[in-house]
């Protein structure tokens, strides 16, 4: 689960982490009134996505009057902002950051994230703050130090200092800014831990000309499994930015995810449900949808997959692959039924059915008097279907 | 032969008290030597009960003292799961086969560091267990699509392992053992550990690893295969037209920062001499040809 800056923000001010101060505003006329009573002459108007890339986007910038704030405010806020992560048709922005304008000396990266091959929390830190780590590794990997971190002991007070000197952080104070950002890296390991991120990176984290160690942007991610004993992390869900149908899907339990292709399919098991999107494209269709029904799968889940699907204008037709295990292929045959009957089905259905009580399932949507197609494997559901979807068009 | 588990291996459920842990548990008693091979069930203050007359004890190390049981399955929800492979490993069991899907990935980093220096082996958590066909099944794949043959297979996903063996089976490839490691970020064996254990067994001619999107382990396990593995290996890779940044279901299937993508994993595997196709459809068909040469 992704949250917006200024919440990440808090949490860092929770683990006493300097962030710039700011306030998050709705409106032009919050946005002035927040500049005027954070006061200064320069503020930084943040536009309040989850995608990252905002600055390139238009999505941030600096003001050097309360005019230029009503200025920016109003640009910024409503406008549809494009980033390499949002795609083509952007994100509506619906609120912004307004925050104290920074003498920035020096930008540093830091962030924490799970490092799946060695089983370990690793924290990543570089001098080339403010820019996409990933540049950073391409062109100059040997400015980027890691540490993995041992679970027990924590970030040592020996591993932070380490990192510190490694990165730069260090200024005209000398020892001071270094036990500063020393401070902020064990911070931010104890909130990562304790509030089960996946992501926690402070990029830039900035040395400012007076001799001040501030967070200027933030970003976490949060493991999903780990909701459950985190409601302050809940509260912190933004559903509109969120995908409607993928809000809509969870509530069923069904995992959704919307894509550009026009053929919709409908599988039980997410690496099925890859390879099913995977071999219509192979055999030239476009998937429109990844959609795991999961393990089981009722009449009602196979309804609700059925009307989500078809919320989708550029449908034009579906396949089911379903591979029977626990899941009894009678039961999603009814289920297929139903949904077919309940949504009056006006696309092609393709329907390949295997495992257990397959004959059974076989034989209901054979009797069911409905123009399924049925298909014999996965290669042959993958055909029939890319040539229904084509005949459609 | 086969890996890991054979009709000698005695288990214990760790949830079986459940509704899930009976269900499947009732499944895998009533396949092959299963009767034989499901001897407890562990769920903490339900000691003296009994389930299918499988024998509940409050403990691992009661119901590995009083059956002998060596390995664990486990279908506790997944606030617990974690600590129930704790006790497993504690115990001092030799492997334990989580099935629970959601567990937390903090606390399987804090398991996965109590487990180093320990003997335990742990298959999964989210996995549908493991199977040596004709003998035992331990976990919930639908028993009846495998055969006893000399396939290994070795994957990250539920239903698409499933398809893996049905089309082997129906080319009348049958299976030595058949291992699902599971989805998550965080896990036990990975694809590299079954595999040499693959490349060691007598009865296994020849494997089939399926893999997905997200991590590396692919590719560790395919430049390990170039200079040892002395079997032909087929590979396939589900996610090609996943999109970057979308967890795609498994919550370790996710391409991040331009790692993991199907594209790169099957090129690692390509060149490191593993017999890969693009086609879910044809994983069998592969391996026959592969076979035939």
């Amino acid at each position: 689960m992704k949250i917006h800056e200024y919440q990440a923000k808090e949490i860092l001010r929770q683990y006493a982490i300097p962030t710039p101060r700011g306030k998050v505003c709705f409106s032009v006329e919050e946005a002035v009134a927040a500049a005027t009573e954070i006061g200064g002459a320069l503020w930084v108007v943040k536009a309040q996505i989850h995608a990252g890339g905002r600055g390139k986007g238009g999505g941030v910038k600096v003001a050097r009057s309360l005019n230029e704030v009503h200025e920016h405010a109003g640009e910024i806020l409503g406008m549809k902002l494009v980033t390499h992560q949002t795609g083509a048709a952007g994100q509506m922005v619906r609120c912004l950051l307004i925050e104290e304008g920074m003498h920035i000396v020096r930008e540093f990266y830091v962030a924490f994230v799970v490092d799946r091959s060695k089983q370990r929390v690793v924290l990543i830190a570089s001098s080339e703050g403010g820019m996409e780590i990933e540049q950073v590794a391409a062109k100059s990997p040997n400015k980027i130090h890691k540490v993995w971190i041992d679970p027990v002991a924590g970030l040592t007070d020996a591993e932070a200092d380490g990192v510190a000197k490694k990165i730069g952080l260090v200024g005209v104070h000398g020892a001071l800014e270094r036990n500063r950002g020393f401070f902020c890296l064990q911070s931010l390991y104890r909130a990562f831990v304790e509030k089960d991120a996946t992501l926690a990176e402070i990029n830039p984290l900035v040395l400012t000309g007076d001799g001040r160690v501030i967070a200027l942007d933030a970003k976490f991610s949060f493991d999903s499994n780990a909701l459950y004993r985190h409601p302050e992390i809940v509260a912190y869900r933004d559903l509109s930015e969120e995908d409607p149908n993928e809000i809509e899907a969870s509530k069923f339990d069904l995992s959704y995810i919307a894509l550009d292709g026009n053929i919709g399919c409908l599988v039980n098991g997410a690496g099925l449900a890859m390879a099913t999107m995977d071999i219509i494209k192979l055999y030239g269709g476009a998937p429109a949808n990844f959609l795991d029904v999961g393990g089981g799968a009722s009449k009602e889940k196979v309804a609700e997959a059925f009307k989500l699907m078809l919320k989708n204008p550029k449908l034009r037709a579906i396949l089911v692959n379903i591979f029977g295990g626990i899941m009894r292929c009678d039961v999603i045959a009814e289920g297929v039924v139903a949904a077919v009957r309940e949504t009056h089905l006006n696309v092609p259905l393709i329907v390949r059915l295997e495992g257990t009580n397959v004959d059974l399932g076989k034989k209901i949507l054979a009797e069911s008097g409905l123009a399924i197609i049925a298909a014999n494997d996965m290669a042959d559901a993958a055909k029939k279907v890319v040539a229904a979807a084509r005949g459609k068009q | 032969m086969s890996i890991l588990i054979n009709k000698d291996t005695r288990v214990m459920t760790q949830g079986m008290t459940g509704k899930v842990g009976q269900f499947h548990t009732l499944h895998s008693k009533n396949y092959a030597n299963g009767v034989n091979c499901f001897v407890a069930g562990v769920t903490p203050g339900k000691a003296g009960q009994s389930y299918e007359g499988i024998p509940v004890f409050n403990s691992v190390a009661e119901a590995k003292a009083q059956t002998g049981a060596t390995v664990s399955v486990i279908y506790v929800p997944p606030p617990y799961a974690a600590a129930a492979i704790d006790e497993a490993v504690e115990a001092g069991l030799e492997l334990v086969i989580c099935i629970t899907e959601g567990i937390p990935v903090m606390d399987m980093l804090r398991t996965r560091y109590k487990m180093q220096g320990k003997k335990t082996l742990l298959i999964g958590p989210n996995c549908p267990g493991v199977i040596t066909p004709d003998e035992i099944k331990i976990g919930i794949m639908p028993g009846h699509i495998h055969r006893k043959g000399g396939i290994g297979v070795v994957s990250r996903s539920g239903t698409l392992t499933y398809e893996a063996v049905w089309q082997l089976t129906q080319l009348g490839y049958g299976q030595s053992s058949c291992v699902g490691i599971g989805g998550d970020p965080i896990n036990g064996l990975k694809h590299l550990d079954v595999m040499k254990m693959f490349n060691d067994d007598p009865a296994t001619d020849a494997v089939v690893m399926v893999g997905e999107i997200g991590g590396s382990d692919e590719e560790e396990c395919a430049r390990w295969i170039r200079g040892n593995m002395k079997k032909p290996v087929v590979g396939f890779i589900a996610g090609v037209t996943a999109p970057p940044g979308k967890r795609m279901g498994h919550a370790g299937a996710i391409i991040s920062g331009g790692q993991g993508s199907a594209m790169v994993k099957l090129a690692v595997m390509e060149e490191c001499g593993i017999h890969i196709t693009r086609n879910p459809a044809e994983m069998g068909k592969t391996m026959k040809a592969v076979l035939r040469r």
